[in-house]
């Protein structure tokens, strides 16, 4: 494979991020799935120097109903509309959000807007009768990913750890999985653009580790929202699922890393569920592949304490890469919360290797 | 007024017309931005339908060139018009310094031909990026160098795929239509792929089999029951690089409406025609339209091809749109005489 | 194993690195013209058990070139050898024969 091949690519695909002052917006759902990950954004962003504003009183972007067909895109251009209206009423102009589908219905309503301006001054007329509110669209649209991306270098100059086998001196084997949402809908829009996108690459460049480009890369994670949340159409999920799984034990990836709410949810726990339907694991000795989410990723870089980070919820046990990367942490602390108060601990899956 | 003829492009069908001009006694200068001429024939290694060499076919039009004052490494930097007469300013591009000088003639024939479409800017084919993917134009280059067809590692490939248009009948890149000659130079160079190694596996991955001309068809029946060629109807979808080097590719085979993925050891893009990259200047330097699709038109495609609409600047070749090497040389012809009778009767009217 | 109420489904996308191709060996090497077929459909338009039927001789020939000749098994008996097919081929398969090939094929090869 020719690297220099995908350099020119990514150079054609590079994006304004804005460097400060942020106003950011959460996604409904990631707090239940990976409940460290967008503390630890807010975390990193202010040591690194970064103004990130939140307002409590934001809400979900409608982005899951919209594509699972039960919100009106009428309905979420409002929505939308509302957390502009909430940005510009905090005095803010770069908008930031922290959910991948969000990013792909705001990145499309913007769009939408630009070409159709009279659905745009619609938009408005129902904002201001629902809220009595008004909006100045973002200056600046970007990932939380993007933003992280941007600070990847720094992020690595304040680490204390890096993505390599400590024993063995090689790099950690990753495998990056960006959200559909990110850059299927508009190349340009993320760093890289949709084939060979750059975003998580980068980061994994720069924090020391080897990406895995596989055959399956581009297939969705298994979500696919209603083959999710329809209980009839799950097979689907977690067969998409498997076929990426299938795709890249070949190339024995060490870690799978993720920029979007549901891909790391479902290559996370669909590992268990695969291998108590068919007895099949995907990481070394039987054990699953480690799943992470960018922030949890940087967290680990920094030095933050992997509990800080929520990883005791992961179906798949992280040790396996805390151990590699040299990273300590407390086994006895594994299930325990701030407050030192057991929370519970899962039961041990049939096949898949608990650490 | 006099009776010199400036064309601009070496390739096939500015030397054919340079030929026929000659020999109607005009006094022609050949302006060529390559520092040889020839253009992408000379590239070629075996020509279809017959697979005759290609060199062949460029000897027998660089024989009539002896009397054409043929100017390579130059370009186009201005064209003016004073009543009958074009003056040409160019620019021959040297390591150290850039030389300027000026031509002058009654009458221009444009013969500025086409570009291979960038392979690379089919990003999810990943060209330039997989090793063992490589262009038809590629493949030429090593059916040239008589070196034989090998994998990156060294390897005869045991499974070849042929991908019909790429960068043709594609919104997504930007080119609607269609580039008329390779399917037929995929079928081409999947027998002679064959033949090469008889044991290897060759597949042909195609929408519509446009096998326009004749003895076409007859050499896509020959493909299928001489030689065992597949042809796979489907466009190829993305592909991805396996650990030991081959491609693994996704279409779908739309006679059984199901998703097929393959390796292949070696994946050879058929590129398609775009208008060349120097050519919209000239044309802005006369004032002349293209088309959507960015090839230059004609006056009429009908009964006035070879008229650029500018009295005394005449089109030949592949500028106005994909054609068969056989094609270009009749065109090219056909301009030739339509621009001779310009030079004479515009001569003796002002003699 | 656990029942979650849905299970993994089957991928129905064609793999070729994993074909059985022995059907397609057996068929040419009795009837090589299946070679020169161009999928035009003219056999299906006209065959007599594709019109009542989701019988389709062209498809069952297709598939075993993409090694998975399994659906022709129970298929392949809607056929009832009337020979249209063979009538219309623009490319001279000979149908009657490939059928017969395709029927032993599945005799010997189960
Ligand atoms: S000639 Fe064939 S391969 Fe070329 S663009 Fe046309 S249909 Fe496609
Ligand atoms: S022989 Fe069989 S396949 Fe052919 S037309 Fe008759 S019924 Fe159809
Ligand atoms: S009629 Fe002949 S060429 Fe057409 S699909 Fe049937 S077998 Fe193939």
């Amino acid at each position: 494979m020719k690297q220099e091949g995908k350099r020119l690519i990514w150079d054609e695909y590079q994006k304004e991020i804005a460097d400060d002052n942020y106003f950011y917006v959460r996604s409904c759902v990631r707090q239940n799935f990976f409940p460290g990950a967008e503390k630890t954004f807010l975390r990193y962003m202010k040591e690194m120097g970064r103004n990130v504003f939140e307002n409590p009183s934001h809400t979900t972007c409608s982005g899951i109903g919209y594509h699972s067909d039960i919100v009106p895109f009428e309905t979420a251009m409002t929505m939308v509309a509302r957390q502009f209206a909430l940005m510009t009423e905090a005095g803010y102009e770069n908008f930031v959000t922290s959910c991948i589908t969000s990013f792909g219905l705001y990145s499309e309503v913007l769009e939408t807007w630009l070409h159709f301006p009279e659905v745009e001054e619609k938009t408005r007329v129902h904002l201001r009768n629902a809220t009595g509110r008004e909006f100045v669209k973002p200056k600046n649209l970007a990932h939380a990913s993007d933003v992280t991306y941007k600070l990847r270098t720094e992020i690595s100059d304040a680490g204390k750890y890096r993505l390599i086998n400590q024993t063995t001196g090689a790099p950690i084997r990753v495998v990056e999985h960006i959200g559909c949402h990110y850059s299927r809908m508009f190349p340009s829009k993320g760093i890289g653009g949709a084939e060979y996108p750059y975003v998580l690459v980068g980061m994994i460049e720069e924090w020391g580790g080897e990406v895995i480009d596989y055959p399956e890369r581009r297939h969705c994670c298994g979500f696919g929202f209603r083959q999710y949340l329809v209980k009839a159409n799950r097979g689907y999920s977690v067969s998409a699922s498997k076929k990426k799984f299938d795709s890249m034990r070949p190339y024995k990836p060490e870690l799978i890393l993720t920029n979007c709410p549901g891909c790391p949810m479902f290559l996370d726990r669909w590992q268990y569920t695969i291998s108590e339907m068919d007895g099949t694991t995907y990481g070394e000795n039987g054990q699953g592949i480690p799943v992470m989410t960018y922030e949890e990723l940087a967290g680990l870089i920094l030095g933050y304490d992997p509990w800080d980070l929520g990883l005791q919820v992961h179906q798949v046990p992280v040790e396996s890469l805390l151990d590699k990367m040299g990273i300590p942490y407390d086994p006895e602390k594994k299930f325990l919360d701030k407050d030192g108060n057991f929370i519970g601990k899962p039961k041990s899956p049939s096949f898949l290797k608990f650490y | 007024m006099g009776n010199s003829v400036i064309i601009i492009g070496g390739g096939i069908s500015g030397m054919t017309a340079a030929g026929i001009l000659v020999q109607q006694g005009l006094d022609v200068t050949l302006l060529e931005k390559e520092n040889e001429t020839g253009g992408h024939l000379a590239r070629w290694d075996r020509l279809f339908p017959d697979r005759r060499k290609a060199s062949e076919v460029l000897d027998f039009v660089k024989a009539g060139l002896n009397q054409v004052k043929i100017v390579t490494g130059v370009t186009v930097t201005g064209i003016s018009k004073h009543d009958y007469d074009f003056t040409i300013t160019t620019r021959i591009q040297h390591p150290a310094s850039s030389i300027h000088s000026q031509f002058s003639a009654s009458a221009l024939l444009l013969a500025t031909g086409f570009d291979l479409f960038e392979a690379r800017k089919k990003e999810e084919y990943g060209y330039g990026i997989y090793n063992n993917v490589i262009t038809s134009a590629d493949l030429e280059d090593q059916f040239k160098s008589g070196k034989g067809i090998l994998t990156r590692e060294g390897k005869i490939p045991g499974r070849i795929g042929l991908v019909h248009c790429v960068g043709s009948r594609d919104e997504k890149v930007g080119n609607l239509y269609c580039s008329k000659v390779c399917c037929v130079t995929g079928v081409k160079q999947a027998i002679e792929l064959k033949e090469m190694y008889p044991a290897s596996e060759v597949f042909n991955f195609y929408m519509d089999l446009r096998m326009f001309d004749r003895h076409f068809e007859e050499l896509y029946y020959e493909a299928q029951q001489k030689w065992g060629v597949s042809f796979i109807r489907g466009r190829l979808s993305e592909c991805a690089e396996n650990p030991d080097g081959s491609i693994i590719l996704k279409t779908e085979d739309t006679l059984t409406g199901k998703p097929l993925k393959m390796t292949v050891d070696l994946l050879i893009l058929l590129t398609g025609f775009v208008p060349a990259i120097g050519t919209s200047a000239i044309c802005g330097m006369l004032g002349l339209k293209s088309g959507t699709d960015g090839f230059v038109n004609s006056a009429d495609s009908h009964t006035s091809n070879n008229s650029s609409g500018v009295p005394g600047v005449f089109l030949a070749g592949a500028l106005k749109g994909p054609i068969s090497i056989g094609e270009a040389i009749a065109d090219a012809r056909a301009a030739a005489v339509q621009l001779a009778g310009y030079i004479k009767s515009t001569t003796a009217y002002n003699d | 194993m656990i029942d979650f109420g849905y299970t993994l489904t089957k991928d129905r996308q064609f793999d070729y690195d994993h074909g059985d191709f022995r059907f397609l060996r057996l068929v040419r090497s009795i009837e090589p013209s299946l070679d020169v077929c161009i999928g035009c459909g003219s056999c299906t338009a006209t065959c007599s058990a594709s019109q009542f039927t989701n019988f389709n001789i062209r498809k069952l020939h297709t598939v075993i070139r993409r090694g998975d000749p399994e659906s022709i098994k129970a298929e392949l008996k809607k056929c009832m050898f009337c020979g249209k097919c063979q009538l219309v081929c623009p490319r001279g398969v000979n149908l009657r024969n490939l059928i017969l090939a395709m029927n032993r094929a599945i005799e010997q090869l189960g």
